[in-house]
């Protein structure tokens, strides 16, 4: 492609053809304030905090749209355009909550992280706020339409990378507000509750759903016996919530701070994901020498789940009845766990660190109780873990690392990286393999799942029987994957989904800010992860040896059908 | 808030429109009118079958259908009221007009009222500014009101 020079601020620089304004005053060191913009979206251009001067144009012209042309001359910081900017941001602040010391995104904000760059100290604007319901209808989200700025951020999201499209701007003029059609509570419409919104959102109009207090409440509670687990993609992202960078593994630090806490005991859901292959492998297994419904659907995603149950309920029988890791720990906690050291289950107390909004959704689900009890009572995400961390004036950083506790923390390399897209997928190839050839494999890499491809796809040889395998993370990847299957096309045997963009790590309840770059940050901390266990097959975990031995007898037994299966419900297409 | 008594839609005949309609490109706007034309508004069972049909999210139909005024996404009652809220109107005491109105009728701007006799609406200006604050009632526009006069303008059509 040809290049194009132009100059910025008196700077001449050269780029691609068809780059925007933007990208070329990036190029420049020149920075240009934005927000509808995002670096993983296409291009919007509805927000107008961009603009800048374009020599020989009558109107100033929003950057993040604008496409460069050779000669231009582009000036990002004259009186204009700094006027331009302050009443459009003014514009906004009037009619916006002044709720920053209350508000989730208090420090995260980029609505006020803009009102401070452009040094607005007074709105010149008579203030409307706007006051609407917050909708906490879910378990996972909470969205409060009166901070909206209608950016459309979480509309391009919603639609394009996850293919739900649950959310979308209505009414207009003053009125305007994205939300979900006729306004309905999210309980009732067809969002996976993935939480990708709060990634894509600038302000706090849509968060999680805070469940900290049920917490600290659990923590004094001298009765209860609390347990945490936490979730694999967690180690390789709590880190950032303590300012450090993308791609720290704070495993050791992260056992050591839940401790200083007051957890009883913590143990960790890489345990149950080791389980998941145990159990998912041998009904991959089951399905292939029984001609049972393939390919088989991977179930250790709470927001894919809810997901298939609304668009493609035809094929639930293809998904695995096995529950996540989560729910399988929760199952375990209150029985095996409680059994084995004769603690009364009805104080067991079970908290889980997940990446994921719709892990809430998931524990509440009426089915999650086998044993006896709710499963999991409360589910907190990385970033509401970071705050508990804040609040108790935890250091992380400063600990010195500590061990997990035995037998639910004993976990593998295979367990570590469920966190990344295409870990199921490799976990369960790498027992798989064994348990089918009965022969050592020596390549445990399955480099073709990995990484942030949309769609994966690989054949493995398992001396001589052949496994076409395929996996999608991002709903909107699953759904065409899902769209091929339903027109029998590609002849997989095994799939796995992940209903976030680069798996868990990507999690809607994973640090504030999430994007593409961060993710592929965390996905190498992962396999670092895996590389660093002594251990890195699922069958070779001696705590899961043991917990057949003791307690569950087989997979697929009876015990393992009743504490680790589950069932699925058909939902609403609309 | 007003709810809008559910009765029973045909979504046989909404199909019907959007089969008519759905190969051509553009076919949501017409869809919605004929769908509007036929149930007197655009009720939710009818819009899921819309986007349905369409392959659309309902969240976009609802969106588009609440961008263009002429869409009603609420049942209209038997008269629609319609209060200009431009800036002449407001000067001239447009505010305690429409707080009166909405105190008679008993509902907000959109809503209906549960008799489904009115329907109260804002307009950005019907071209009367002479005779401020206005209010047009089905076709028929009434100038110089105040609050009192409001009241009984409405009463007329009780
Ligand atoms: S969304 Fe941002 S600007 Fe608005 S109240 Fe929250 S922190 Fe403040
Ligand atoms: S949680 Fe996911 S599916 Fe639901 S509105 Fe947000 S992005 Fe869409
Ligand atoms: S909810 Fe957030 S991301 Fe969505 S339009 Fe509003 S401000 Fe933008
Ligand atoms: S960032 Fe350019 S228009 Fe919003």
């Amino acid at each position: 492609m040809s290049n194009v020079k132009l100059t910025i601020n008196g700077t001449q620089v050269e780029v691609p053809a068809g780059s925007t304004i933007l990208q070329a005053a990036e190029k420049a060191g020149v920075r240009i304030p934005t927000l509808c913009h995002h670096p993983d979206q296409d291009i919007k251009g509805v927000c107008r905090v961009c603009v800048v001067e374009v020599e020989k144009s009558r109107t100033l012209q929003a950057a993040c749209a604008f496409p460069v042309a050779e000669g231009m001359v582009v000036r990002t910081n004259t009186p204009a355009v700094r006027e331009a900017r302050k009443v459009i941001v003014e514009l906004m602040l009037s009619r916006h909550p002044q709720d920053c010391l209350g508000c989730a995104r208090n420090m995260k904000c980029e609505l006020q992280a803009l009102a401070q760059e452009l040094g607005i100290r007074d709105v010149r604007f008579s203030r409307r706020e706007k006051d609407l319901p917050r909708d906490t209808s879910t378990p996972s989200l909470v969205r409060d339409p009166s901070k909206c700025i209608v950016c459309r951020r979480c509309v391009y999201t919603c639609s394009e990378v996850q293919g739900v499209g649950a959310l979308f701007p209505a009414y207009r003029g003053h009125e305007a507000v994205v939300v979900p059609a006729y306004d309905n509570p999210m309980i009732d419409v067809v969002c996976s509750l993935c939480g990708q919104c709060v990634h894509a959102c600038p302000v706090g109009a849509i968060t999680e759903h805070d469940d900290t207090e049920e917490v600290w409440e659990a923590l004094a509670d001298p009765e209860k016996h609390v347990v945490v687990q936490t979730a694999p993609a967690i180690r390789a992202t709590l880190g950032e919530e303590a300012g450090l960078p993308a791609g720290t593994l704070v495993t050791g630090k992260m056992v050591a701070a839940l401790r200083r806490l007051g957890f009883d005991r913590v143990f960790d859901t890489d345990f149950t994901a080791d389980l998941t292959i145990m159990e998912e492998g041998s009904e991959l297994i089951h399905r292939l020498t029984t001609g049972g419904t393939l390919p088989l659907l991977t179930s250790c995603s709470p927001g894919w789940i809810k997901f298939i149950e609304h668009f493609f309920p035809e094929l639930l029988p293809n998904v695995s009845t096995c529950k996540s890791p989560q729910q399988m720990f929760g199952a375990l906690a209150k029985t095996y766990y409680a059994e084995k050291f004769g603690i009364d289950p009805a104080k067991v107390f079970v908290v889980s660190i997940m990446p994921c909004t719709a892990k809430k959704f998931e524990a509440a689900r009426p089915e999650m109780n086998s044993s006896g009890y709710r499963d999991v009572d409360v589910v907190l995400t990385s970033r509401e873990l970071g705050r508990m961390f804040r609040q108790a004036g935890i250091d992380f950083d400063r600990l010195e690392e500590e061990e997990f506790d035995k037998p639910l923390g004993l976990s593998t390399g295979a367990a570590a990286i469920f966190g990344a897209t295409g870990g199921v997928m490799e976990a369960a190839l790498r027992t798989a393999y064994e348990l089918v050839t009965k022969k050592e494999l020596e390549n445990l890499d399955f480099v073709e799942v990995r990484g942030m491809k949309a769609i994966k796809e690989a054949t493995i040889d398992l001396d001589g029987t052949k496994l076409n395998v395929a996996v999608a993370h991002g709903l909107a990847n699953a759904k065409e994957l899902m769209e091929r299957i339903s027109r029998g096309e590609g002849d997989y045997h095994f799939v796995e989904i992940m209903a976030c963009p680069g798996g868990c790590i990507g999690g809607g309840g994973q640090p504030i800010r999430t994007t593409n770059a961060v993710r592929e940050q965390r996905i190498d901390a992962i396999y670092r992860e895996d590389r660093r266990m002594p251990i890195r097959k699922s069958h070779e975990n001696p705590a899961i040896k043991q917990i057949y031995e003791d307690f569950l007898g087989e997979p697929l037994g009876e015990k393992s059908h009743h504490l680790l299966h589950t069932h699925y419900t058909p939902r609403k297409r609309v | 808030m007003a709810r809008e008594v559910k009765k029973a839609v045909d979504t046989a005949l909404v199909d019907k429109i959007v089969a008519k309609h759905r190969t051509r490109e553009g076919a949501l706007l017409p869809v919605l009118r004929e769908v509007q034309d036929s149930l007197g508004y655009l009720p939710q069972e009818a819009l899921e079958r819309v986007a349905l049909g369409l392959g659309l999210s309902l969240s976009r139909v609802y969106g588009v259908a609440t961008f263009y005024s002429l869409f009603y996404t609420r049942p209209k009652g038997r008269y629609m009221v319609r209060v200009c809220e431009s800036a002449p109107c407001h000067v001239q005491g447009a505010q305690e007009v429409i707080d009166a109105l909405i105190r008679e009728l008993g509902v907000s701007f959109g809503e209906t009222t549960p008799d489904g006799r009115f329907t109260l609406e804002k307009v950005s200006c019907l071209g009367v500014c002479g005779v401020a604050p206005a209010v047009m009632i089905e076709d028929r526009v009434y100038g110089n009101l105040t609050p009192e006069s409001v009241v009984a303008v409405i009463q007329e059509y009780r």
